[in-house]
Formats: structure tokens, sequence, C-alpha cells
């Protein structure tokens, strides 16, 4: 089954719940139980329509105060494809989780009002899809049925939107713009009568006809080694199995390979998949290898084939989204994990914030806040093995841990 | 021997894609044992935490599954799940461990429901707990998936718990990519999905692409029940309690989810195989936990249970 990773992203009140909850309820994915329990809610609160909010916003808190406030994770599926919705907050001070339902996202989902049109959240949420090479993005422009279905409001909104885009560093984004009323139905699954003058597809018509496979992660394999299978019984006495999964390329027997760091040589003898050996293996799988030669190898090691070794250096230059209340200093110390591998990192330079809101950077701040995105150059403890983040998603980003509280203060894409 | 055959037959073309999720699962597998010193696969009988093994063999293969499997086992267990489970720890070969909720009970350190809604269920959060800290396991893998519950939607993949087993459900730790932080201090211990993303429906059809056994009562049985609150209850054991004025009836049924007996009830079906349970699902318009009493107690039942430390 063909799985499509969908993040959204709106502020309060756009609607973004209420737009899931019609996308469950109009491709009949609610069950009956559950559309009995909204209906009952629905009531309860003396709403004169179903609050489809109600199917995914999961914690007390979020139900108290009607809004989101953590990354809910929402499944359903047609005929053709199965779909993961990361459903995420709109607040400002929940930024991180949008970074967070984006990460794995292949198409993201803007909500905007159609009455306020674009603000401050919108150019964030445009600006971290556009940081994170998200390929297509959906911009939903929701709540027309409140400015009278007006073509002229979604012109503007558009407009100000390619404007974003005119000036943002991904250019190769797809954007396709929808104007809707998730409360309605209007151009969610079933085509708006309203709007005559969209000539467009509907959302879930979009999102069914789009491509599953993440073209932009096609680059160069890469092999990361996250345990050695050593199964020490007499059948498999001399077995030993690199496990890991396979990124940005594909990896057959034969294949001579390189083991980094230590840029020892040697060739593919198998790949195992479970009790079976197969002649290749495809990127995204999880599978383990054996070499031609018995070479030392441990987790944090990687294969790759020997012309396409990629950075291997002690400093890494990087653009970083910060996470955490306290912020990011010069000179602090992280633990910094990248893929499998752990080191420790040094904050050797701050060099700028750049202004979400696209309106320039920063030179030289004291410190990067919550929430705030920042180039950064790290000193590290150890050589890493990485990719510039636009070649190869997965190994070009790394995430920095708090040694004091264990949390994930910050995401860090690898220049 | 058995690989000479597979190259000589197939070597010159075998490709391998590995299913997304399937994929997925086994990567997060292999993160625990490379970061974690005592990780255990939590292991009800039921059909989650059966393909949790399956998936575990796989991510390990040719070696044995490197961690024990432990059962929380209320007592009012399914005999046919138990019969079940010592099988399959059998032929895998991996350590067993139970610990009964009952002796607990008999304590007196947690007190027994009583009434018609009595279930052991809650009673397991302090088993889980004590056998944690005796074991000191700092990875506890479990078969929870997002699409079961509201709450469970936004549980991480590694989950922090306190050492009173609770859920900061406010304060999670971002999950970026697919780069999972394991890190903990002493006496904490993560709580580990690795098929969080995983359907009911993605489930059997597994079990089923991948001939997996399961326990009998998940396909279709007569069995001797009693209907309430227009839920379908087994009326063959004491554990489930009945009304003298509940009438009995053999139906056909089969059990959705495998929990505690007195808080799981049947459903109508003919689906008595893997590929019927499959269709079955697919066409379903009622939500898994739909038959799961113990989350119909409030809205917010299962939030508040894992900010306990249950599962």
């Amino acid at each position: 089954m063909k799985v499509l990773k969908i993040a959204t992203a709106g502020s309060v009140d756009d609607g973004k719940s209420t737009l899931i909850g019609r996308v469950l309820y109009d491709t009949k994915s609610l069950t009956d139980d559950k559309l009995e329990a909204i209906e009952e809610k629905s009531r309860q609160r003396g709403f004169d329509y179903l609050d489809f909010s109600l199917a995914t916003d999961g914690l007390v808190a979020e139900r108290e105060q009607g809004i989101t406030i953590d990354v809910a994770h929402i499944y359903f599926s047609t005929p053709s494809k199965s779909f993961i919705i990361a459903d995420t907050p709109g607040h400002i001070e929940y930024t991180r989780n949008m970074v967070t339902g984006a990460s794995t996202a292949q198409v993201s989902i803007v909500l905007i009002d159609a009455r306020n049109g674009v603000i401050e959240q919108t150019y964030r949420h445009f600006f971290i899809n556009n940081l994170l090479r998200i390929k297509d993005v959906v911009i939903a422009i929701n709540k027309m049925d409140l400015v009278d279905f007006s073509e002229e409001k979604y012109n503007v909104i558009k407009g100000e939107i390619e404007y974003l885009a005119s000036k943002s560093e991904y250019k190769d984004q797809n954007l396709t713009f929808i104007p809707m009323s998730a409360l309605q139905g209007d151009n969610v699954v079933h085509k708006s009568e309203k709007m005559p003058w969209y000539k467009g597809e509907t959302l879930m018509h979009h999102l069914e006809n789009l491509d599953t496979d993440d073209i932009s992660d096609i680059s160069q394999a890469r092999f990361p080694v996250q345990t050695v299978i050593r199964p020490k019984t007499s059948a498999y006495h001399d077995f030993r199995g690199y496990a890991g999964k396979i990124y940005g390329g594909d990896l057959v027997v034969g294949d001579e390979v390189a083991v980094l760091p230590s840029q020892t040589k040697s060739k593919i003898k198998s790949i195992n998949f479970f009790d079976k050996e197969y002649t290749s293996a495809k990127r995204g799988s999880s599978v383990t290898i054996t070499l031609e030669d018995n070479v030392n190898v441990s987790r944090g090691d990687m294969l790759v084939k020997v012309n396409e070794v990629p950075t291997i250096a002690k400093q890494i230059d990087a653009t970083i989204c910060w996470m955490d209340s306290a912020p990011l200093e010069v000179s602090q110390k992280y633990y910094i994990r990248h893929g499998v591998n752990d080191a420790q990192a040094k904050i050797t330079r701050l060099a700028s914030i750049i202004k979400t809101d696209f309106s320039g950077i920063e030179e030289n701040p004291s410190e990067l806040a919550l929430n705030q995105i920042g180039d950064i150059q790290l000193k590290l403890s150890k050589p890493l093995l990485f990719d510039s983040y636009k070649d190869n998603k997965s190994n070009g980003s790394f995430i920095l841990i708090n040694p004091k509280t264990n949390n994930t203060v910050g995401v860090g894409f690898i220049k | 021997m058995w690989f000479t055959y597979l190259k000589t037959e197939y070597m010159s073309q075998r490709i391998i894609q590995v299913d997304a999720l399937e994929s997925e699962a086994i990567y997060i597998f292999r993160e625990v044992v490379a970061q974690f010193e005592k990780p255990v696969l939590l292991f009800s009988g039921g059909k989650d935490s059966i393909t949790l093994v399956r998936l575990a063999q796989k991510a390990f293969y040719p070696a044995k599954i490197p961690f024990p499997l432990m059962h929380i086992d209320t007592g009012h267990n399914f005999p046919e799940t138990i019969e079940f489970r010592d099988r399959l720890v059998e032929e895998l070969g991996v350590e067993l461990i139970v610990r009964d909720v009952q002796d607990n009970i008999d304590s007196g350190r947690v007190k027994e429901e009583t009434g018609r809604y009595a279930s052991r269920n809650m009673l397991q959060t302090e088993t889980l707990l004590d056998a944690i800290e005796e074991f000191g396991f700092d990875a506890c893998i479990g078969g929870a998936r997002r699409d079961e519950e509201k709450a469970r939607a936004k549980e991480r993949i590694f989950s922090v718990r306190d050492d009173f087993g609770q859920w900061d459900e406010k304060n999670q730790r971002p999950e970026v990519f697919d780069m999972l932080n394991g890190r903990i201090d002493l006496g904490q211990n993560v709580r580990v999905f690795p098929i969080s993303n995983w359907t009911e429906l993605d489930v059997w059809s597994y079990i089923k692409e991948e001939d997996i056994e399961i326990p009998s009562i998940y396909f279709a049985h007569k069995r001797k029940t009693f209907v309430r609150d227009g839920m379908i209850w087994s009326a063959d054991d004491e554990v489930v309690f009945r009304d003298k004025e509940e009438e009995v009836l053999e139906r056909m049924v089969r059990f959705r989810t495998v929990g505690d007996m007195s808080c799981t009830a049947a459903v109508l079906s003919d689906a008595v195989d893997i590929a019927k349970v499959v269709e079955e699902i697919r066409d379903s318009s009622i939500s898994e936990r739909g038959a799961r009493i113990d989350d119909k107690r409030s809205e917010a039942a299962m939030e508040k249970r894992k900010q306990q430390g249950y599962f």
C-alpha cells in the first residue's frame, strides 16, 4: 500500500482540526462510534453543526481550550492510498511541533483564514516548509463561506504567497492554491458549487494524485550501521551482519564500498532480509548487509559506494531551529545525534537569526530563543559523515540534546 | 544451507523493497537494542504484540531476539491466549517473564474493583511498574498504535516516563526525521512503540501476508454470551460479572482485541479465517476500541491511565 505523509499548519482558529475532521467524514473514515461521540459532544455544547475538531483534539487541555497543543497523527485511507496526517499546532509557542510534523512529510497543507489573509503565522509556516524543502505545499484558503466565496479575496492571498515564494531559497516547491470551506465541505472532498470561478482540483483529489515516492530523496546511497548482528550459534558461527536502513539510493551485492570513517574498502557479499538473501535493496529498506572482508565496523559507521563519499569533518555549518525554552548560546556544549551517530558538539558561532517573516537577518545575536531559526557553526568531538541537507535530508540533518536535561533542544539542517 | 539454496535459485534477480511501515518498525527495534541496556518487550498475547515479536525476529535474524518478553498477567486472560503465549516462547527460544496482578491483590497493595464493570485492567499498571523496578528495565517495547485512541495519537515513538511511570503529555520530546533520542536519567525509562504508525487494518494485513499464527479467539467461534449496553460479553467465565436476568445465548462471535476478559467484548462475526477477518476490518463501521469498556469510562479515560503509567 502506498503511504502519503501529510503535515498541516495553520494558526489558532484557522479551522485545521475542522478540516481534518471534514476529510475523515467525507471519505467515510469516521467509524459510527466515533461519529456518535462527536454528535453527542457537539449537542452537549449547544453547537448547531458537527464540531469535527473533536475527532482530533486528543488531550483534555486541548478540548477544554478548544485548541491543539501537540502533534497528533491521524490515519485514513482511500482505495488507492493510505494517508498519515501529522496535525500540528499553530501557536507561536508550539512552532517546534510544526517542524517535527513536517520533517517526515511529503506534502504540507498551510491553512489560511480567508477573512484574515496572510498573517505573521502564515509567513512562519511558509518559511518552515521551505526550509525543510517540502516538495508539495497546498495553500488551503479556508472559511471562504465567511467572505461570500469571493474570488477577489482568494486572488489577493494567492498573490501574497506567490510573492513569498519568489523571495524563498528553495524555488522548486510546487504550490497549489485551493479555496475551501472545511465547515461546509466545499472543495475538501466534494467540488464546491458556490465557487464556479475555481477550476482546480479539490483537496482530496489533489492528494490522491500526488506521487508517494519522495523524489527529492534520491541521491547517493548511505547505509548508517545501527547495530552489528553476531548470532554466535553453531549454524551461524562466522556470521557478522551490519543492520541498518538504506537512505538516498540502492545497494547491490558486489558493490565496492568504503567503511567510514576508516575508509577501509570492501565489497557487499550479501543483502539479507529476515531468512532470505537478495541481490539488491531499494532505498528506505531496513536490511542486514555482510561484507567480503573481515573489517572492523561498529554502530555509527557508514557504508557508502567508494566513489560516493560524503563530507567527513569535525566542523559543521548549519541552520538550526531552536526547540527549548533555555536559549542557545555560543560556547555551550551539547550532544549531537546525526542519524545513528553520536558526538559532543560545541557551538563556536551564532552567526545570525533568520527572520521567519522574510524581513531579513539579525547578525551576531547573543542567543537563539525557543522557536527562533538561525545560522550556527559547530565544533565536534569526532568527525561526522554528512551531506548537505539539500542533497540528502536524512544524512543532512541532526538534533542537539541538552546533556543536563537529555531533552532534544534543536534540529539542524546542514549547509 | 538455506542461503546456498536461495543463491543458486534466484541469484540473477532478487530485489527487495521493504514496506515503509515494516522498515520503520525494524529500524526502531534496532535503535532500542543499540541505545538501551535492558529492554523488554511487553507481551499480552494480543495481535499487536504478536506482530511485534515477528518484527523483532526480522530485525535481528539470524540472531535470536536479544531481549526477554514480559507478560503482566491479570489472571483474567482468555485461556487460549496463555496457551498460545507459552507455545510461541518455546518456539522462539526467548525468555518469558510473567508477573501476576493477583500477587498485588493478595498482598493488599492494590484493591480489586467490584460490581458491574469491575476490571483488573487498571491494576496492571502497578504490577508493571514494580516489574520495571525489579528488573531495572530501561526500555519497555509495546504494541500501542496511534490510530487506536485520541490520546495515543499524540504519543511519541520513544516516550519518556519518570520514576512513577508518569507520562508528561505536554512536555514531550520532539521527534524529527527518524532520529530517536533515548537518553534518560537513572530511574527513568522509555516506552517504545515500533508500530505507532500502523493502523488496525495494517496489522491484520501483515498477519495475513506473513502467515503469522494468532490465538483462536480472534476467529469466529460459537460462544455462550450475553448482551449488555449493546455489547456482547462472554458468559463462559466467572470473571465477567453478569446479572441473573441477563440472558445467556450461544452466538457466533470473535474478539477484535484481546485484553482482559472482564473488559473485552466480542463482536458478532462469521470471519473464520484471516482473509475474512481482513475483509471484515476493512468494512467495519465500529472502531477497534469501541469494544473496550475501559475506554468508555470517560472521554479522557486513556489519557488519565497513561499519565499514571499505563501502557
